[in-house]
């Protein structure tokens, strides 16, 4: 039976992984199939943290968000509409982006409650931040050359996310992180539309916990129809 | 009386062995250039800085996809090409592709090189997938599945018509044919479109390690119990260790995924089965380290007049090492350390490059010479492609682990992060002189396998006559 080829095939090959495979995938899986995976739209949906980041977008860099999304329609409905598809949009492909320039293998997402980690970074992670479209496949990460990103949002301006992602030692002297000037027409602060939705991205991570902090009070935008926003909600 | 046994130059297509290795070693240097990249990139040194196609993140998933899939990947398939119908008696399975004027083996090569060559560039293009050591674009995982499968068909067959008990190495090859292909589709499909969050992470976990332990492992442990008797014409000291060797990785290696992802939102109870299981294993890879050394007893003068079995042998000294580390880095005091740290890094070099990947090479060296029909160019280039990689890897190895201890105080001390950067630095660099010396290894061995392959080729003049 040890020797043999049914022994192999079937107790070691499939059976020893069947059982490794019910009990350390399907058991998880089984404990939290009662929280559902929220899609982009859910998530964003009540996310006013969000929605001023995107805004605050519009106004740092109105230039390259009307080369990106368009000129904002007339009317507030229309334009709630139009902000919250280009938002939900521009974080979806912030997300890619994140995952194709493995942003992932130099920082992790998710803080431990061991090692000091919830004085450097924030609220230990618990699992129904994960049950969500953008950690499918989940981005808990390996490695931190770079620190947690899973309380970044907030925390520092758009501005301060383009100077970062265009020359990290322009702000952070000694910083080993890769430049990444294709996600700019050729300036700091003219980021392309993979530029802005990698900044939207990393403003959402945290952004549903309480503590999220507001940087900066809102301010409106330039643009025109997004500036006149006040002014259609009397 | 005993029927006449098939002969070698029917068995084995001893071209396609040989071309395996090329591909493997050809995907070796697209990984170390990647590798390097990185280094550099770390020391600030990185002289392509800002050219997309050149970013050091891509590269260095080419660095671990190229290693894992290209090298030892092919490695393997050149390795089993020769070994399983040598020891089956058997040719492999091979049937004719319709349409196509190859066999299976063949078509699988090219099969497996497309595979590789298109993960590389998929990731260059910025489409990789977010699972760590399966980064291949999503629209490749089946075609790679797929070619997976094909392996299973083309090396099944012999080892089935095997009459009675198997030999040891071909318990691990049958096993790993199924565990490879399992492994595969439950890493790169499950967390793709059947599961999210914690449990995704659950069963990334289960990849990252299973692709070590169920696909690497048990193939790298067959070539093992193959060649070291063979070289060291005697047979394994004890078959019973063997056998506990095997089923104790059978059972025990799938268990263990989840301690990679420690203090994570996964259940507290799964992470604690995580951490015995690979504990437990420990024992396990004891027994089969003991019974090697204890084979190699009365034979230790081959370690130095034998560099195949030197070859092998220092794999097993770090293979112990690595899996010793193992049994103490995964308690959760060790991780609450050096979690997120180099030492991971350090570890993951040790195992893949330390361990396998010098299995491989000692195999290479073994066959290139008896493939191509013509002595090495140059032992003295053995010598030096030995002695750069074991003293490469080992420096790189516990420099990364040794500074992870660091990394992880500075962190857990609350510092500023720039403090552990700072630290890391000289490390970094230290790091990077290793990596230097295992890659001037690399290009002496190439030196040496382009030299002996143009020895064995006739003369012109002489292929002249020989033709007239």
């Amino acid at each position: 039976m040890l020797e043999s080829k049914v022994g192999v095939l079937f107790i070691a090959g499939i059976g020893f992984f069947g059982l490794a495979f019910l009990s350390n995938a399907l058991v998880p899986a089984l404990m939290y199939r009662d929280l559902p995976e929220q899609t982009v739209e859910q998530l964003l949906r009540n996310n006013g943290n969000l929605r001023f980041q995107f805004e605050d977008l519009a106004r740092r860099f109105p230039d390259s968000f009307t080369a990106a999304y368009g000129h904002p329609p007339e009317g507030a409905a229309e334009r709630e509409k139009w902000l919250d598809t280009w938002s939900q949009h521009a974080l979806q492909l912030g997300h890619d982006v994140y995952v194709g320039e493995a942003c992932w293998h130099c920082h992790s997402q998710f803080v431990r409650p061991v090692s000091n980690e919830d004085r450097r970074f924030g609220p230990v992670s618990k699992t129904e931040e994960y049950q969500n479209v953008l950690q499918r496949p989940v981005l808990f990460g390996t490695r931190r050359v770079g620190p947690d990103l899973s309380r970044e949002g907030g925390r520092r301006s758009n501005d301060w996310h383009a100077v970062h992602f265009f020359k990290p030692t322009i702000l952070s002297i000694g910083s080993p992180m890769p430049e990444y000037p294709w996600l700019f027409n050729g300036a700091a602060d003219k980021p392309n539309a993979k530029g802005l939705a990698l900044i939207t991205y990393v403003q959402w991570l945290g952004s549903w916990l309480e503590s999220y902090p507001y940087y900066e009070d809102y301010q409106p935008s330039p643009i025109h129809g997004l500036a006149e926003k006040g002014k259609d909600q009397k | 009386m005993e029927k006449e046994l098939p002969r070698h130059a029917d068995l084995v297509d001893e071209r396609l062995v040989y071309w395996h290795f090329m591909a493997a070693l050809i995907f070796m240097g697209a990984s170390m250039l990647g590798g390097l990249l990185m280094a550099l990139q770390l020391l600030r040194l990185n002289p392509f800085s800002g050219i997309e196609l050149l970013s050091p993140g891509r590269w260095r998933m080419i660095h671990t996809n190229a290693i894992a899939y290209g090298f030892i990947a092919n490695a393997f398939l050149g390795g089993l090409q020769w070994i399983v119908p040598r020891l089956t008696l058997h040719k492999v399975y091979n049937p004719k592709i319709p349409g196509l004027n190859i066999g299976l083996s063949w078509a699988i090569f090219w099969a497996w090189q497309l595979v590789v060559t298109a993960t590389a560039v998929g990731l260059l293009l910025g489409q990789a997938q977010a699972v760590e050591w399966g980064e291949t674009p999503i629209w490749i995982d089946p075609v790679a599945q797929l070619g997976l499968l094909l392996v299973a068909i083309n090396y099944i067959p012999p080892i089935a018509k095997v009459e009675g008990p198997l030999y040891v190495s071909l318990w691990y090859f049958l096993a790993a044919f199924v565990w490879t292909f399992l492994t595969y589709a439950m890493g790169n499909f499950m967390p793709q479109y059947f599961v999210t969050g914690t449990a995704a992470g659950a069963v990334g976990g289960l990849f990252i390690h299973d692709l070590v332990g169920l696909f690497v492992t048990p193939l790298g442990w067959g070539l093992m119990y193959y060649f070291v008797p063979i070289l060291l014409k005697k047979p394994i000291w004890s078959h019973g260790l063997s056998l506990v060797g095997f089923w104790g990785l059978a059972f025990f290696y799938p268990l263990q995924g989840i301690h990679h992802f420690l203090y994570t939102p996964i259940p507290m109870f799964l992470q604690y089965g995580a951490v015995i299981s690979t504990i437990a294993l420990e024992l396990v890879v004891a027994s089969v380290i003991f019974n090697f050394h204890a084979t190699l007893r009365g034979s230790t003068g081959a370690l130095t007049t034998n560099l195949p079995i030197r070859w092998f042998y220092s794999g097993m000294f770090y293979y112990f090492l690595t899996c010793l580390q193992c049994a103490f880095q995964v308690t959760l005091t060790f991780q609450q350390l050096i979690h997120f740290s180099d030492w991971v890094v350090g570890h993951a070099h040790m195992v893949m490059f330390g361990v396998f990947i010098m299995w491989q090479l000692g195999m290479m060296t073994y066959l290139i010479p008896r493939l191509l029909k013509t002595p090495w160019y140059s032992q003295r280039l053995l010598e030096w492609h030995y002695w750069l990689s074991f003293v490469g890897i080992g420096l790189m190895s516990f420099d990364l682990i040794i500074l992870g201890i660091f990394q992880g105080l500075s962190w857990s001390s609350l510092l500023p992060w720039e403090h552990s950067l700072d630290l890391s630095i000289p490390f970094w660099a230290v790091r990077t002189v290793a990596g230097l010396l295992m890659i001037a290894g690399y290009l002496v061995f190439v030196v040496n396998v382009v030299q002996t392959y143009l020895t064995s080729r006739p003369a012109p003049q002489k292929a002249a006559v020989a033709t007239a």
